[in-house]
């Protein structure tokens, strides 16, 4: 059924060469912007530091925590697969909302590239292209970053690799649908607000079994739980047929956020 | 016009925002090769037009064919031999001047070769060579104007569309403008622009509508429009600071018509010297004469009974 949804809506007239010039533009912007690459990096550093601060640092004073199948993990090893799933989150998001709000609604570059023969979905799927490039990077060097520090498997490390480029297409996928919403700055408040909470509360961490009864209810339908679970059984390498739900969710949400995103470009601009 | 199909062909075309009609039924044939001008005050709805014709917003009601093609059905076929100059500058703020123009022409499908011999020679056409590296925002108005209309041609348009490409811009930038545009028609590009502006309509335009909240109020060459809406001079008279309500009387008869604007009074005569004199005659002692040659903009006074005001 998704793939078919997918299918339609990337249907022949879809030309990849068009997808390709929206990346390419923002590989031209990437290229002329000196401040762009701060904003790059401190993106990468702050799960990282998390990761150190809490993983390492608090984790010495927790005990150890069950994972799967009956396994327990150093506290460290339990927060590491979060906080790369939190990166590809941030990768991804700092892409779709901030830097896509901007080209739709003030800079007027998707207006421009909507005179062209370029469509709107398109332009969403080049946005969201690029966003997950930034998403795959943070998260290789992430992975790096784990495997040197022993906290997880070089082979899991590889195959939780491309779960976290899932994470990164649905989060792109949902930040571009919301930021096609937003009004002005002053939601973008909000959205940190609703980001920063799902960081906190999504299995990130404690285990989401030892949350009080409605939150763990409330948290089992937000994409960043399903996201941790499903990286966090790859990397700890303990898979279960269980993944599949979460990698499903996923599939759903950058089906759903990418054509959401392309209808309302539509509307908006199209207008 | 039946021997040769017309780049752009519209019947009845309307566009509603709501229950609001900004275009309410036009007609309009463009010929290749034409230089089309829409002619009109803020509001009329020059820029909904502009933008149904570049496929970008879709008709609400009625006929338009963009090459021969519907525009909801082959939406990125016929923008890929379109070129749009819109009327406020969508520059990328991200990318260098260069890079605006390769990046433009990737999204037509040029190669990446393609793309930058063309960014070098229109370059060139808009006169930035040397501030090819320069990021967009720093530019002048004119320059950046110049570099929008340069980037409509990155895809060798066989039609462009021009949103009122000189307002902004001072006189000497203006000119420079005209005459690259007036290369582009030399060269066999058929252009459809708007302007707010009666000497750039004269100067660039070969046929013309006016129109005025959302109709075509008229349509013709400039020249055709001026004989029939207006007469060939026109006399400008002021009087001081008096109420000019009270010299439409006794100026009676002695134009073809008489205008009575906030600041001064318009005379439309054959002969604008022999009116002046019959004025005179009248004893009536202005406090300025002026007599000039008639133009669109007294056409469009007498179409709509209101200046454009710029
Ligand atoms: N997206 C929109 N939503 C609602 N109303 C719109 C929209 N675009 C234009 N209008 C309205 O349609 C009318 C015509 O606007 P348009 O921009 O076509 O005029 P114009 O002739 O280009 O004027 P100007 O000379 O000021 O550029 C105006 O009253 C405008 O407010
Ligand atoms: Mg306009």
């Amino acid at each position: 059924m998704v793939t078919l949804t997918v299918a339609r809506l990337v249907s022949g007239r879809v030309s990849v060469g068009r997808v390709g010039a929206v990346v390419g533009r923002n590989v031209g912007a990437l290229r002329s912007g000196a401040s762009y690459w701060l904003v790059l990096v401190s993106g990468f550093f702050e799960p990282l530091l998390y990761l150190l601060s809490i993983g390492v640092g608090v984790g010495a004073l927790v005990g150890r925590i069950p994972v799967g199948d009956g396994r327990v993990v150093s506290y460290a090893v339990f927060v590491a697969p979060a906080m790369l799933a939190v990166s590809a989150m941030n990768g991804a998001l700092s892409e779709t909302t901030f830097n896509f709000f901007f080209k739709m609604r003030y800079a007027k570059t998707f207006e421009a590239i909507l005179a062209t023969p370029v469509r709107p979905i398109e332009i969403a799927l080049g946005e969201l292209s690029w966003a997950m490039v930034r998403s795959s990077v943070y998260t290789a060097l992430f992975l790096v970053v784990m495997v040197v520090l022993r906290l997880a498997d070089p082979v899991w490390a590889l195959a939780a690799f491309p779960a976290t480029m899932l994470v990164g297409l649905s989060f792109g996928a949902l930040g571009m649908a919301v930021s096609t919403l937003l009004r002005g700055w002053q939601d973008f408040d909000l959205m940190t607000a609703a980001q920063f909470s799902l960081f906190l509360f999504s299995g990130t961490f404690s285990p989401v079994a030892d949350y009080p009864g409605v939150l763990a209810v409330v948290v089992r339908v937000t994409p960043l739980y399903h996201s941790v679970e499903l990286v966090r059984g790859l990397a700890s390498g303990v898979p279960q047929w269980g993944l599949l739900g979460h990698a499903g969710y996923l599939v759903v949400m950058a089906v759903a956020g990418l054509w959401f995103a392309a209808r309302r470009i539509e509307r908006v601009l199209c207008a | 016009m039946s021997d040769v199909q017309p780049l752009v062909h519209a019947r009845g075309l309307v566009k509603r925002f709501g229950d609001f009609v900004a275009v309410d039924g036009i007609d309009i044939d463009v010929a290749p090769g034409e230089a089309f001008g829409f002619l009109g005050p803020n509001g009329a709805g020059k820029s909904s037009t502009m933008r149904m014709i570049s496929c970008v917003s879709m008709p609400s009601a009625g006929e338009l064919r963009i090459f021969g093609m519907d525009p909801v059905r082959e939406g990125p076929r016929i923008r890929g031999r379109l070129g749009v100059c819109p009327q406020l500058d969508n520059l990328d703020p991200d990318l260098t001047v260069r890079e605006n123009l390769t990046t433009y022409a990737r999204y037509f499908g040029l190669s990446r070769a393609q793309a930058r011999a063309r960014a070098e020679e229109l370059l060139e056409f808009a006169q930035l060579r040397d501030r090819a590296s320069s990021r967009v925002e720093p530019l002048s108005g004119g320059m950046k104007r110049r570099l929008t209309i340069a980037r409509a041609m990155v895809n060798e348009p066989d039609l462009v569309l021009l949103d009122e490409p000189t307002t902004g811009l001072d006189p000497q930038a203006r000119h420079l403008l005209w005459e690259r545009l007036f290369r582009l028609k030399q060269q066999g590009v058929t252009l459809v622009l708007t302007t707010h502006y009666m000497d750039e309509a004269e100067q660039l335009c070969d046929r013309l509508v006016v129109m005025d909240g959302g109709r075509i109020v008229a349509e013709g060459s400039p020249r055709s429009l001026i004989e029939s809406y207006s007469s060939p001079e026109v006399v400008e008279l002021r009087f001081g600071g008096q109420e000019l309500a009270g010299f439409v009387a006794p100026l009676d008869g002695v134009g073809d018509r008489v205008d009575v604007l906030p600041d001064r009074i318009l005379l439309y005569a054959k002969d604008g010297d022999a009116a002046v004199s019959e004025v005179h005659r009248r004893e009536l002692v202005p406090s300025s004469v002026l007599v000039r040659r008639s133009s669109l903009e007294d056409v469009f006074l007498h179409l709509t009974g209101r200046t454009l005001v710029e």
